[in-house]
């Protein structure tokens, strides 16, 4: 066996402490109609070539194209000191700080998290993470029906449309109503509909909505909360965190819980996770938050400590009543996103940001003059879309010449008609002016026909 | 000496002084947001810390060193499988063509990923016995809701609509009874049986026509072996109801009972566990569910597909309508499975080894503790055991949480205390089979000392650790005067010694 210490002497010692003479009678207690028959797997790999076989597979992806595509996970430059200190066995190969003695460095690593993402999100309370983007806006949703007792959520349109999928698989289990919220035709949460909504029948518990929304688009949130905030809803915005560097923070649109997806800060793409889930909330809605907290307090000889606190709420300690049953959350993750923003620093996200936003101004100038004109007319900070005839095809073309044209939005959302002609494409730090002549470029060449 | 580093650190936000930092990224052009309306902009800007790079690393690396982690010693949490986490699996995460790959890259760019992803659902299939496996939820807790939403959605196929109850043995982990509750079905507790086990009988009671699933950890987490689970997957079918699996405890089982082939319809992998992906500091994990034919047509979308070509795709939205729906907002914890599919290949045919280790450390471990501790099952355990401290306790009134800060003197991470919570004074112990006869012996002379110091020196165990950075902590204050965040950069509070 690969990584057991054990040789035949060690062995034969245990069973002789034990006092049986083999290992198969550990096993008697299985019955014999339901043993298991030899295992159908290959051989062990040695090292050697099961690190030429993984190299082999991970050559077979191509990272190498020049990508537009963001929609919910974004390319970025890590710091190289990130990887450096996440690399450390201390880190990853500890587990969840039940003994905090002798885990102080997990326990105030997420302090940090908690207190960072709190600074950077306007508000007061930052779960120690969750899994993802998806289920944190499902945990955010579920949230509002615990803290309100109703059982409507009503989510825009404009919300990532993988994340309403996971809403609502969980709201199918846990027997909530969720109605989407439409889109106007400038692409923006469509606030008449949402008004009629939250004045129609069954009381809603909470209104979720993104800034930017899917398209990229920068939404009027300080509208979408004052309607849910009238009809007695909580109001729930969804983040991308590295755009409050610069935008209007949840703090500021009047939201009661932030949530979304903390990729962006320092997490590489790896083909969906893992990532980061954030939830916050404001001070009253604490005890509803679900997941881990880590709080500040003393040890018995009055130093300053950190302990995971606030459990009676868990899955652990409350059983089949606790908040939610998520046990695992996504320490490393949270790690990594305080490690980046430690490293890249205030005015370094906020050169994060709006160096995304220049290269998209450079990116959308390009691809009209080839043809392919913004689809809204709204704001937008570094992603948005484009409208392009057979997007699909298209989009297919330009993969043979080497450009990741973004995602079709047919693929992403395919219920929607108006967007069947739509690229959605986004632009960041990483995004280089060479990358956007060469997606121009191809682009002209196939809406023109011709071969380049 | 203590076992970890002993220099608090300040906050990240103490050590901020500024204008220090940068570098990393070019500056933009002025103006770069000019097209941003004002009044989408934040007002006031983050109070971020503003250190130097050296900085940074230095904080991180001696917060590291307050961790107690298996790279660095014995780490026997029962019920959590602290296994070794080999080197390579770390680097073949961070190979740029699998930490690079968008989730939503066309699968022409993905063939690498996907076909690695379809080879690890076959492997674990045919580990676990089951039709098909889901690689999609985030974590064993995620993996247990995907399953119970699949038992769901099975009923309501079926127009059963009268089962609204979850069978719970009062020893499974507390993640059982709440998924139960968040797919909206009520549970309900069995004690167990007094040697341990699941009571059967117990069970065929509260079976009936309202009954949706039971949910069964096996081996159990008292580290015992169902050894009635075929009658009780009888009974549990012959009642129109299905069996869930809690796989926390495979790495008992692996290549010896083959949960699918059994009769279980369900289960989850904890792949930080059994198939020894980094615990993180809590996480992130990763749950794969696998399942029986019959629940095949619900699991979770998107699945991998591979084409008469031989290539691989991920469904499309709404390409399989029984499908419960999408859990989570790609595919899956990629960069986790990459590891637990490196730790497949590099065991293959000898995963049974793994369980064979595991399981003969347990019951040393446990044979050689006996005359001290009380061992409540006497029968062989599996890959861990529980351990009582309940007679010391009646003695010399040293507690089992006393004993186990004690062990943190003795340079190690204690075992999972408290749990199962059937059990007066528990400790869960489990060595996994990656840990020489060597620490093993030494540990449980660690722990026999400890049992020796209650009788003599009581006060010595009651009032340890004495050797940690920092000692008990006042956690009644912590929860009822929240402290979450810390609150701006000056006034810092700063910690003792430092």
């Amino acid at each position: 066996m690969p990584y057991g210490p054990h040789g035949a002497d060690d062995r034969a010692r245990m069973l002789e402490t034990i006092g049986v003479d083999s290992v198969d009678r550990l096993f008697d207690d299985i019955p014999e109609a339901l043993r298991a028959g030899p295992l159908r797997l290959d051989p062990p790999e040695p090292e050697l070539e099961l690190s030429a076989r993984l190299t082999g597979l991970a050559a077979r992806n191509r990272t190498d194209l020049a990508s537009f595509l963001g929609a919910g996970a974004y390319r970025h430059w890590t710091p190289a000191a990130v990887d450096q200190m996440l690399i450390r066995g201390e880190w990853y190969t500890a587990y969840t700080p039940y003994q905090p003695e002798i885990s102080q460095g997990t326990l105030q690593s997420i302090y940090e998290y908690q207190s960072l993402l709190a600074e950077l999100t306007a508000m007061d309370v930052v779960s120690a993470s969750h899994y993802d983007g998806g289920a944190a806006t499902a945990e955010a949703a579920l949230m509002t029906c615990r803290a309100t007792g109703r059982g409507r959520i009503l989510v825009s349109r404009g919300v990532h449309p993988h994340y309403r999928q996971t809403l609502q698989t969980y709201a199918d289990g846990a027997g909530l109503l969720v109605d989407d919220v439409p889109l106007s035709a400038e692409g923006t949460t469509d606030l008449a509909a949402l008004e009629a909504m939250l004045a129609d029948g069954t009381p809603v518990a909470g209104v979720l909505a993104a800034n930017p929304n899917l398209l990229g688009l920068l939404e009027d949130l300080p509208r979408v909360g004052g309607l849910a905030h009238r009809a007695g809803a909580l109001f729930v915005h969804v983040i991308e965190p590295v755009s409050l560097a610069v935008l209007a923070t949840p703090g500021e649109t009047g939201a009661d819980i932030a949530c979304g997806e903390g990729q962006p800060l320092g997490i590489p793409l790896q083909y969906g996770g893992p990532y980061l889930g954030i939830v916050a909330c404001k001070e009253p809605l604490v005890r509803q938050i679900p997941g881990r907290l880590v709080g500040l307090t003393r040890d018995v000889d009055g130093k300053r400590a950190f302990v995971m606190t606030m459990r009676a709420r868990e899955q652990d300690i409350r059983r089949e009543r606790a908040a939610s049953n998520i046990c695992t959350n996504q320490a490393l993750l949270a790690l990594a996103a305080a490690i980046y923003l430690a490293a890249i620093g205030p005015h370094g996200l906020r050169d994060v940001a709006a160096l995304g936003a220049q290269r998209a101004s450079e990116l959308e100038l390009a691809l009209a003059a080839a043809g392919a004109p913004r689809l809204h007319a709204g704001p937008y900070l570094n992603e948005f879309a484009v409208r392009v005839p057979s997007a699909r095809a298209v989009h297919a073309r330009l993969l043979d010449r080497g450009v990741l044209a973004g995602i079709p939005l047919a693929d992403l959302v395919p219920d929607d008609p108006s967007l069947a002609d739509g690229l959605l494409v986004c632009a960041t730090e990483v995004t280089t002016p060479a990358e956007i002549a060469a997606f121009a470029d191809a682009l002209r060449a196939e809406l023109a026909g011709g071969v380049a | 000496m203590s076992v970890v580093g002993e220099k608090l650190q300040p906050t990240i936000f103490e050590l901020s002084r500024p204008g220090r930092g940068g570098g990393k990224i070019p500056h933009p052009a002025p103006g770069a947001l000019d097209r941003v309306p004002a009044s989408a902009r934040r007002a006031t800007p983050a109070a971020l810390p503003e250190l130097a790079e050296s900085e940074v690393v230095r904080h991180f690396v001696n917060l590291s060193a307050l961790n107690y982690s298996v790279d660095a010693g014995f780490y026997p949490l029962g019920s959590c499988t602290m296994k070794y986490n080999p080197k390579l699996n770390e680097w073949a995460a961070r190979l740029p063509g699998f930490a690079g790959l968008h989730p939503l890259a066309p699968a022409a760019a993905a063939q690498g990923t996907l076909q690695m992803l379809w080879e690890l659902e076959a492997m674990l299939a045919e580990v676990s016995g089951m039709a098909a496996v889901t690689l999609q939820p985030a974590a064993g807790a995620q993996g247990e809701l995907t399953g119970i939403l699949m038992v769901r959605a099975y009923h309501r196929s079926r127009g059963d609509l009268e089962r609204t109850e979850v069978l719970v043995p009062d020893s499974s982990h507390g993640t059982n009874p709440a998924t139960a509750s968040m797919a909206g079905f009520k549970t309900v507790t069995i004690p167990s049986a007094p040697d341990g086990g699941v009571d059967v009988e117990a069970f065929r009671a509260a079976l009936g026509p309202r009954t949706a699933a039971i949910m069964i950890t096996n081996p159990s987490t008292l580290g015992l072996f169902e050894a009635r689970v075929g009658e009780l997957l009888q009974a549990t079918h012959a009642a129109g109801a299905l069996a869930y699996m809690d796989g926390a405890n495979l790495n008992a089982i692996l290549g010896r009972f083959r949960p699918g082939e059994a009769g279980f319809d369900v289960m989850h992998f904890n792949v930080h566990k059994t198939f020894s992906t980094p615990h993180g500091g809590g996480g992130p994990g990763a749950g794969p569910v696998g399942v029986r034919e019959v629940l095949v047509p619900f699991l979770p979308s998107p699945r991998v597909v591979r084409e008469a070509d031989g290539s691989f795709r991920l469904e499309r939205d709404g390409e399989r309508p029984t499908s419960i729906g999408r859990v989570r907002s790609f595919f899956g914890s990629t960069g986790v499975l990459v590891r637990a599919y490196a730790y497949l290949r590099a065991h293959g045919t000898a995963l049974r080894e793994v369980s064979d280790d595991a399981v003969l450390a347990a019951n040393y471990m446990k044979a050689r503790l006996a005359g001290t501790y009380h061992v409540p099952f006497e029968r062989a355990c599996k890959h861990e055991f529980v351990a009582s401290a309940s007679e010391i306790k009646h003695r010399t009134g040293v507690r089992t949480l006393d004993i186990a800060k004690r062990l943190i003197d003795k340079g190690y991470h204690p075992p999972t205390i408290y749990f199962p919570l059937t059990v007066e004074e528990g400790m869960l112990i489990e060595p996994t089979e990656t840990e020489s006869l060597e620490t093993i012996d030494r540990f449980v002379d660690a722990l026999i000392e400890i049992a020796r110091e209650a009788e003599t020196d009581p006060e010595i165990v009651t009032s340890a650790p004495h050797d940690a950075p920092v000692r008990r902590l006042d956690e009644a204050t912590a929860a009822r005067q929240p402290n979450l965040r810390w609150r701006g950069m000056t006034g810092a509070e700063r910690p003792c010694g430092n």
